[in-house]
């Protein structure tokens, strides 16, 4: 490479590099509020590098797995309340209204809402989020009869 | 070593060169398309979850991924063209700019389609999208810089100063969804794990992207074409070209 094109490239090298290391500084301090959402060890616990908890009262987010079995239906109206939890802690969330399709006990979710005494959201709005996981039908009928197979297996020994 | 490669930094062989791949690229890109999009429409199971409607992947996925190839070859095309004053790399540069901004704007529609029935919202602020959204604005900066000036010089080199700046953005796209929290989920397909998704419908998926890819080739060397004769228009050999294309 010539004199000149190895200066040009220095000075572009130099100026990525540069400019890479503002945004990541930047990024890196900004980084606890770019997250969407709290999980419920962060509402219960406080954030994992300042220790800052939500107050009472507080319109955040919350993002968790739905409990298996903790969906409750109203059958009068359209209120629901279930629990949502992560892998320590678990906060129970209210909300009326329709909830997403993809909505399920065991399904991620991100709710929108207040939240109140007693680690109770409650929601104005349910997100369905759904994972990185795509599965055709056939093959998870397979995969239940092959785990059935083996709790049978595993049963009889 | 690259001895082989200095005739194509001459206009006329480039232009040469590019007019004899492009109808490789269009041909293979058409059949992909429609193999692509057939299969991953009519032939690909339903998922197990998201029915029907998780088949936009087809589309949502390739325009988005190859939205942000794009921009690295534009990027990697700016580097040539400041390095070496290559200004074929700049006409290349030029010409992907409104190809990646197409792609980026396919994306964010097929995914606000995707996410209404889905997620439950069309749009949120999430690490993934907002990132994505600067992506769009960098194509559209870049564009727009190319029209600013009168002087095709000092045009190029502010786009390009923005296309390499903006470099930064991809590597925060592509890792947005482990670095923070998002509603947009994790990469199903990624290089190191096997993909998360069930082979019959991964392999059309697969097609579709090598068939957007191949497309954006072709469109490319169309634009690139184009470029090539608009800045060499008071050439000899683009007014030979031009009278030979008249008199037919």
């Amino acid at each position: 490479m010539n004199p000149r094109r190895k200066k040009r490239l220095t000075i572009i090298s130099i100026i990525f590099v540069g400019f890479a290391a503002v945004v990541g500084l930047v990024l890196y301090s900004l980084s606890q509020n770019i997250n969407l959402f709290y999980t419920p060890h962060e509402i219960i616990g406080g954030k994992e590098d300042t220790g800052l908890k939500p107050v009472i009262g507080q319109r955040l987010r919350i993002g968790g797995m739905v409990k298996e079995g903790s969906l409750v239906k109203n059958s009068q109206n359209l209120e629901v309340s279930f629990v949502v939890f992560d892998a320590t802690h678990e906060v129970t969330v209210t909300y009326e209204g329709l909830l997403p399709d993809l909505f399920r006990e065991g399904q991620g979710i991100v709710a929108n809402g207040v939240l109140a005494e007693g680690n109770v959201i409650a929601a104005t709005e349910v997100l369905a989020k759904h994972d990185e996981n795509y599965v055709a039908p056939e093959i998870a009928d397979a995969m239940k009869k092959q785990h059935q197979k083996a709790e049978k297996a595993k049963a009889a020994y | 070593m690259w001895k082989w490669l200095h005739p194509y930094a001459k206009a006329e062989r480039s232009y040469q060169l590019a007019s004899t791949l492009q109808p490789w690229f269009a041909i293979s890109s058409i059949v992909l398309l429609v193999v692509g999009a057939v299969w991953g429409l009519a032939f690909a199971p339903a998922e197990l979850y998201q029915k029907e409607y998780y088949r936009i992947i087809y589309i949502h996925v390739p325009a988005a991924t190859l939205s942000m190839s794009v921009y690295m070859a534009m990027a990697t095309a700016v580097l040539i063209s400041m390095v070496w004053q290559l200004k074929l790399a700049d006409a290349a540069a030029a010409a992907m700019a409104p190809i990646g901004a197409t792609l980026t704007a396919i994306a964010l529609i097929t995914g606000a389609i995707w996410g209404a029935p889905s997620w439950g919202t069309s749009w949120v602020w999430d690490a993934r999208l907002t990132s994505y959204l600067i992506l769009v604005f960098l194509y559209l900066g870049v564009i727009a810089l190319h029209n600013a000036f009168e002087d095709k010089a000092l045009a190029s080199r502010a786009a390009g100063i923005l296309t390499l700046v903006g470099v930064v953005n991809i590597p925060i796209i592509k890792y947005s969804v482990e670095w923070w929290n998002t509603l947009h989920q994790t990469a199903t397909i990624s290089k190191l794990s096997a993909p998360s998704m069930s082979s019959e419908m991964l392999w059309p998926l697969l097609t579709n992207i090598l068939a957007f890819a191949l497309m954006i080739g072709a469109l490319t060397l169309v634009r690139f074409k184009n470029e090539v004769l608009a800045r060499n228009a008071m050439r000899p050999w683009v007014r030979e070209l031009a009278a030979k294309v008249g008199d037919k």
